[in-house]
């Protein structure tokens, strides 16, 4: 009898296990949530795993999802076992190369996370909305609706496509079960042998292209021959069904587990059906068992095999007895007939004579958006009815066309034997590794089954995780949230100002409270509603100082240790003593590699744990008068109030579809109604040790350090604890001038205090700006802060916008984003927005820098007291260079049409007028500000001209682009993942198009958002996903690339090294008139280094000459100069000096300290080699005589 | 000529022995200092507290964030195995053990009993011939008694010496009320030898910048004369051996070393000034004065001019603090 091996892994691992183990040739590219298979591929193939003939697989990244399909498809041809994995808008863009990879008939199967498109927004999220979108390519679609059949169906998928020639897509539910932790069996080698047949194996790289048997594919055809020859597959296609059920039945043999095209469950007599895929099919199929064993009658039809689409199969898996079905969809076809299944239940009904059955089609769970029990009661209770909603919805309150089902939330079927534990916590907390260790000790380590499932909100500072973890005797069938738990955690005390998360608690529950109050005290401190739960429920109720512990034990911030020590203590899943032996097993199997140090504080946090936990008696009666605070302040508009509100609560899934914008058009400036409190300290200003440099603000990533100057006479109102001073310096006489802190804003990240030149002359351990505990001050300084906004803001046209000192008195239009702290993208942005944003248009990739900018609930984009602001937009990630031109056509055109119509209509508006908006020079602020009083006087005319009866169409159509006239500037911001790899051909062709564009290049030097995947700018050395043996290629010069074409205005960028040259560039790009390309450095936490510290790296990035400062101007070409000036000195320390402080290249040197040395030698001569050429290049003569 | 001596039980070709610095951290400059006529060679120090610094940084940004976004669940591919402890020095060891035939003397320098003993054993297990300790410490609390730090010194030699078969010798410092009364507990407790002395780098002020700032300078000769009044009043009351280190720079030096009752003479400052090549210099040097003075062997001169074979013992003592002062009239 063969031994499996039973792992608690997720779906993304048991899907890459197989598809490793069966292929020679793996290409990939990250896009969420698919990224973690291409992870493991490359993991596997780094650590030397061979396939199941083995020979270790190949793995390379491409630069896109369409370079992925490409590669595959070359592979492919020739000979290759070859795979890929995506999701989304990323399989969308394989759809050229899968029609061609079907039509000739090619063996492959690609394992797809199921993602949400984007459409009105973009969601990571899981639905089928991407595999149905490709459902008409020729692809074989199975589906996998649990962890344990992403594993079986990813080789039974594998075995049929060899033996069909149909390629497949093996699909999943995108984080429901891609990223749910489960405990399954793990097929050995020899089950994979057993499947895998090896002349198959031989025919498909037989049939590859050889120069030893030449043939050729890929022809042109032609009227006469296309259609014959599109036909020619059909046989293929008619036995793909068979095969895959000999497959399955094949399989069955091997591991006793029997599927089914088409699998029904449900009672045999059953009258109503539910026809569904995914892994809500299982938790259909368990309120059918439910609603069954109390007297009803239904079942539920599994599709696994969608395409091709089996008619006979479907008629033959569907009980005689049944009258009505519902086909539940997961995606929606805006205008189609139906949706998918829905079109495909029917054809088949219909063709079989069974047109007297009544079939409702429906959707559900777009966006992971759940799908409970109650859910699916609702659709069964439906087909009872005489006249059922047919396109219904499930699981949202449609007001809008009414197709929604309303549902008892209230109705479960959860067993009474499964445990369900709920974690609240921070991602910088550790929680949820911590519930994953759980998971595998309860998993791996007892006879019980575990599940494991993980909501994030979407920032990447102070994000909430929500950990739902259930534990049991039979394995877990319940693919949705935990809506009943008995044991709640709240890992950080500031959840209970901002949720009420015993609602969720059973009778009886157990709470455990992280918090510093002491156990005497703590009752006290609790909202009233949490009283209230404690008691009326009857619930236990624990407390530990968690962060106390890990400060003794040197654990810093890290309370994962201890509050998994604290579950496993008072849960009762596992006897205590035999838990404490298995968490510390646990920590040595997962962190003995780290190192022993890491090892005994994780154990002395464990003990220490114990002697600190503590149960409070939970009184009789209610003494709380804390009520929960309102989402936003009662002052914040209509929308926020109705809409983001209820986001930010957690009661989004219970808006209806009324309140949600019909086109994705959102306000802006909301992020300052959502105050996270996330700073345990804030920084707090010296006035007396300032010396007014402005650098505090600008590199503060959330803009939460603000500065004003005002005339004295503002400060009439000013809370007593407001601090100002004399402002230093000639512009702004007698003024006054104050720096300060949105306290409830800031995420403490330091780098403000960090980067402050001034000290204490007493004490230099202070600066002109420190650190101090915020909840003592909190409520000073916001009332301080509020003070400062009402304060008018500087007039643009008095400021020099070259001097920091000065262009920092500007009010940044972009705030408290949700940007990791200490971010080194944001102040680029944030710079960006005080100089122009109140007439900047960004087009943004998607990336790091479109999720906190456009994530819902709240955008950073700011408005300024006119209400004027950045608009933005993020359309893909592979196309934002040219989504950002099409803007500046769309300017560079109306603005040449208002042009028109001013010089047509001259005489009537006047020939003084016209000229001033004709020729205002609006190179400056000055300029700027005239043009647009020009504008209002233009508008004011055309008004009394419509008045006085000498309208017309034209001056309509005047009137309503006038606005242009006033100069809008295209700033196209994106990560490096964007500009150097997925959208470099774009962005290439964008800079030659001489449209004046501005680029700004984030660059974190990896793939931030995703993971930090290796991109082409990932530097030699690095270590880095899909380059773990450190990057071997030097790092893509793109800025050498862009100052080929002469005409575009390069500048590379560090504001940590030197921010007056960042400031230069950025204005230098703006008013260059053309494509301008700016390279950012932008520290990242993907480096592994300190975020506080970090603009030290920049500096020391600089210094060795690894990232040399540069302006590339045009213009100066023009004028007979050198277009090329480097901006910073020759290397002066060595390169060593600047990595060695990154865990990203240090990783390299613990793993392996030989390639460590050797790349780091071919990195300084990198290093080298391009100061030389740069340095010649700045010293060419480009006088007109040296031209001549 | 007889320049042997033998220093913890090790017989010495000769007794200059390049201290621990980062010259030997290449194998090329371990070969180099054997080809120069170095004796032994005390390794570059293993620092316990850079190793745990080390361990939790790298677990630190490993973790840090980690699982808090539903795109990145992790931001680094972890390699299945690292040598996030103390491989690489071991390591190191084993490879210079194989390329020259000089003992070679580990050095560790720690913080805590478990790391001294686990490093101690590992460091032996590498095939390192000795081991000296350098506790390093600098008391900064008003509150810690001066015979607690004497008994730290005490128990780590103790808890090593349990655990190691190798000979060890204590780096000491000369912070001690009574040097004698520590070097002779010391040696009672098993020391091998003792090194003098441990020459802590002083912190420099950067008044620019209102910091502090670490500045390395090297010793110079004037820096022997502490260790070589606490070697000639130490020679011939203590059992093990003696090494003196910190401002050996020239022939005349390594001469006093020895006079003064020294086994073995460490240089380190003068071999990153001069080079490794000094080694022969000094050899060469040591040669000649010794033909010139007509001394036979090295054991001649060890001890010759210690407290309790030259005519004035005083000179070692306040007397001779009072002539110094004395001699400026």
């Amino acid at each position: 009898m063969t031994n499996r091996q039973i792992v608690t892994i997720d779906g993304n691992e048991a899907a890459a296990y197989i598809a490793h183990k069966t292929n020679e040739v793996i290409a990939i590219y990250p896009i969420t949530p698919s990224s973690a298979m291409g992870e493991w591929a490359d993991q596997w193939t780094a650590e030397l795993k061979p396939n199941i003939w083995g020979t270790i697989p190949l793995v390379i990244e491409m630069q896109s999802e369409g370079g992925a399909a490409g590669a595959v498809h070359g592979a492919l041809q020739t000979g290759s076992l070859t795979t890929t994995f995506t999701a989304s808008q990323g399989l969308l863009l394989m759809i050229p190369n899968m029609y061609k990879i079907a039509g000739e008939l090619t063996s492959t199967v690609f394992h797809v996370a199921a993602r949400s498109l984007a459409a009105q927004g973009l969601s990571i999220f899981g639905d089928h909305s991407d595999v149905m979108g490709v459902r008409q390519t020729g692809w074989s679609m199975l589906c996998s609706n649990s962890v344990q059949e992403i594993m079986d169906m990813a080789l039974i998928a594998q075995a049929a496509t060899l033996k069909a020639r149909v390629p497949f897509i093996h699909f999943f539910d995108g984080f429901r079960t891609s990223h749910e932790v489960a405990k399954i069996e793990q097929l050995t080698d020899d089950d994979i042998r057993a499947m895998i047949d090896d002349d198959l194996v031989l025919a498909h790289r037989g049939r590859g292209l050889t120069p030893d048997r030449p043939v050729m594919r890929g022809t042109a055809q032609n009227p006469d021959v296309y259609f014959q020859g599109r036909e020619t597959v059909n046989p293929f296609y008619l036995q793909v069904p068979g095969i895959v059920q000999e497959a399955m039945d094949r399989f069955a043999q091997i591991t006793g587990r029997q599927y089914k095209l088409f699998q029904y469950e449900g009672a045999p007599d059953a009258e109503r059906i539910l026809v569904i895929l995914g892994s809500a099919a299982e938790t259909a199929e368990q309120t059918a068992a439910y609603l069954n064993s109390h007297g009803e009658k239904v079942g539920v039809l599994k599709v696994h095999l969608m395409r091709p689409w089996s008619s006979e199969h479907f008629m033959a898996a569907l009980p005689a007895s049944v009258k009505a079905i519902a086909t539940l969809d997961r995606t929606k076809e805006p205008g189609a007939a139906g949706e998918p299944l829905y079109q495909d239940v029917i054809t088949a009904l219909m063709e079989a004579g069974r047109g007297n059955v009544r079939v409702i089609g429906g959707r559900y769970g777009l966006s992971s958006k759940e799908w409970t029990p109650a859910m699916a009661k609702a659709v069964f209770d439906e087909l009872r009815k005489d006249k059922p909603k047919n396109h219904f919805t499930v699981g949202i309150n449609d007001d809008v066309t009414f197709t929604s089902l309303d549902f008892d939330p209230t109705f479960s079927i959860e067993s009474p034997r499964v445990v369900r534990a709920l974690f609240f916590g921070l991602g910088s907390d550790g929680t949820v590794g911590a519930n994953k260790n759980s998971i595998k000790i309860i998993g791996e380590d007892t006879p019980n089954y575990a599940q494991g499932y993980f909501v994030y909100d979407s920032k990447k500072s102070g994000a909430t995780t929500v950990s739902h973890l259930r534990f049991g005797p039979e394995p877990i069938h319940q693919p949705y949230l935990i809506e009943k738990a008995n044991f709640v955690a709240v890992h950080q005390s500031v959840f209970l100002e901002r949720y009420d998360v015993l609602r969720n608690a059973t009778p009886g529950a157990v709470f455990l409270l992280n918090t510093y109050h002491p156990r005497e005290a703590v009752w006290d401190k609790l909202p009233r509603v949490y009283q209230e739960h404690l008691i009326n429920k009857g619930m236990k109720f624990y407390v530990i100082d968690a962060y106390d512990v890990a400060e003794r034990t040197g654990m810093g911030g890290r309370i994962n240790t201890i509050m998994q020590t604290c579950f496993f203590a008072i849960s009762g899943v596992l006897p205590r003593d035999e838990a404490i032996a298995s968490i510390k097993y646990a920590i040595k199997k997962t962190y003995g590699k780290r190192g022993e140090t890491v090892v005994q504080q994780n154990y002395e946090a464990v003990d220490q744990t114990l002697a600190n936990l503590y149960e409070v008696a939970v009184p009789d009666h209610i003494s709380s008068s804390i009520e929960l605070p309102p989402a936003v302040p009662a002052e914040a508009p209509d929308f926020v109030q109705k809409v983001t509100a209820e986001i930010i609560a957690g009661r989004g899934d219970l808006l209806p579809v009324s309140a949600m914008p019909a086109d994705g058009t959102f306000p802006t400036a909301t992020t300052q109604w959502e105050k996270r409190n996330l700073a345990l300290e804030i920084p707090i200003w010296d006035p007396d040790v300032c010396i007014q440099c402005g650098k505090c603000a600008l590199v503060c990533p959330h803009a939460t350090i603000r500065i004003k100057a005002f005339p004295p006479e503002q400060l009439a109102d000013a809370p007593d604890s407001f601090r100002a001073t004399p402002y230093k310096g000639k512009e702004y006489p007698d003024w006054l001038y104050s720096i300060q802190v949105a306290p409830e804003d800031c995420t403490g990240c330091g780098a403000c205090v960090y980067v402050c030149p001034a000290k204490n002359k007493r004490e230099p351990r202070f600066k002109a700006i420190n650190m101090e505990d915020q909840p003592p001050i909190r409520e000073r300084e916001a009332a301080n802060y509020d003070f400062f906004l009402s304060i008018p803001d500087i007039d643009r046209r008095t400021v020099n916008m070259k001097l920091v000192k000065s262009n920092q008195l500007l009010r940044p239009l972009f705030e408290y984003s949700g940007a990791c702290a200490g971010c080194g993208e944001t102040p680029y942005i944030k710079l960006v927005t005080q100089l122009f944003g109140d007439r900047t248009i960004v087009a943004n990739a998607t990336g790091c820098s479109s999720i906190y900018s456009g994530n819902l609930p709240t955008t950073p984009y700011a408005q300024d007291s006119s209400g004027r602001g950045p608009a933005w937009s993020n359309s893909l990630f592979e196309d934002n260079a040219e989504f950002g031109l099409g803007m500046r056509l769309t300017l560079d055109k109306r603005a040449e049409f208002a042009r028109e119509l001013l010089q047509q209509n001259a005489e009537l508006i006047g020939n003084d007028l016209t000229e001033a908006l004709l020729h205002t020079d609006q190179h400056d602020e000055t300029g700027i500000y005239e043009q647009r009083q020009h504008v209002a006087t233009l508008q004011q005319r055309l008004q009394a001209l419509t008045a006085a009866g000498q309208g017309s169409a034209a001056l309509r159509q005047l009137a309503d682009i006038a606005d242009v006239l006033v100069n809008k500037t295209v700033w196209i911001f994106g990560g490096d993942g964007w500009a150097y790899d997925i959208g470099y051909g774009g962005l290439d062709h964008v800079l030659a198009s001489e449209r004046n564009v501005n680029v700004l290049v984030l660059d974190t030097e990896v793939y931030s958002n995703t993971g930090g995947q290796a991109s082409k700018s990932t530097p030699r050395a690095a270590v880095a996903k899909f380059a773990a043996s450190g990057k071997h290629s030097a790092k893509k010069d793109l800025a050498m690339m862009a100052m080929n074409y002469g005409n575009v205005y390069v500048a590379r960028i560090a504001m940590g090294a030197n921010d007056a040259q960042t400031v230069r560039a950025i204005l230098e790009a703006e008013s260059y008139d053309g494509p301008s390309l700016i390279i950012a450095y932008s520290h990242c936490i993907a480096h592994g280094i300190n975020m506080t510290t970090a603009n030290d790296q920049q500096k020391k990035a600089v210094d060795t000459g690894y990232w040399p400062l540069l302006r590339y101007d045009p213009r100066l070409a023009d004028e007979g100069s050198n277009p090329l000036q480097l901006d910073s000195k020759a290397p002066k320390i060595p390169l060593q000096d600047y990595i060695y402080n990154e865990t990203r290249y240090t990783m390299l040197l613990k793993s392996d300290p030989k390639a460590a040395a050797e790349l780091l030698h071919e990195a300084q001569a990198d290093v080298k080699k391009r100061w030389h050429l740069y340095e010649q290049l700045a010293t060419l003569d480009y006088s007109k005589d040296a031209a001549h | 000529m007889d320049l042997t001596t033998t220093y913890m039980g090790l017989p010495l070709k000769n007794p200059i022995v390049p201290s621990a610095s980062p010259l030997s951290r290449s194998l090329d400059n371990i070969r180099r200092m054997e080809d120069a006529g170095a004796a032994a060679i005390t390794f570059y120090s293993l620092f316990e507290e850079q190793i745990e610094h080390d361990q939790k940084m790298m677990h630190h940004f490993l973790d840090y964030t980690a699982y808090s976004s539903a795109e990145a669940l992790t931001y680094f591919p972890e390699p299945t195995e690292y040598a996030a402890g103390p491989e690489q020095y071991l390591k190191q060891i084993q490879r210079a053990k194989q390329a020259v035939s000089v003992p070679i003397i580990a050095s560790l320098n720690g913080v805590s009993d478990g790391g001294w003993i686990d490093y101690a054993t590992q460091i032996q297990q590498a095939g390192a011939d000795a081991l000296e300790i350098n506790l390093y410490f600098v008391p900064t609390d008003p509150r810690t008694l001066s015979a607690a730090i004497e008994q730290v010194y005490l128990d780590v030699l103790a808890n090593v010496k349990r655990n190691v078969s190798i000979p060890v010798a204590m780096k000491l410092s000369p912070y001690f009320t009574s040097v004698p009364r520590m070097a002779h507990a010391l040696d009672l407790a098993g020391a091998d030898a003792l090194v003098l002395f441990n020459r802590f780098y002083q912190p420099d002020l950067d008044i620019e910048d209102l910091t502090v700032a670490p500045h390395l300078v090297l010793s110079n000769s004037h820096e022997m004369r502490l260790p070589l009044r606490w070697i000639a009043i130490l020679y011939g009351h203590v059992r093990c051996s003696m090494a003196l280190t910190t401002g050996i720079h020239t022939t005349e030096d390594a001469i006093k070393g020895l006079m003064a009752g020294a086994d073995v003479i460490n240089i380190a400052s003068a071999l990153l000034q001069h080079g490794i090549g000094h080694i022969s210099t000094l050899l060469q040097g040591l040669q000649q004065w010794m033909e010139e003075h007509e001394y036979d062997s090295v054991e001649m001169m060890q001890g010759s001019l210690s407290q309790r074979n030259v005519a004035e013992p005083s000179a070692f003592e306040r007397a001779n603090y009072m002539r110094t002062l004395q001699s400026y009239k």
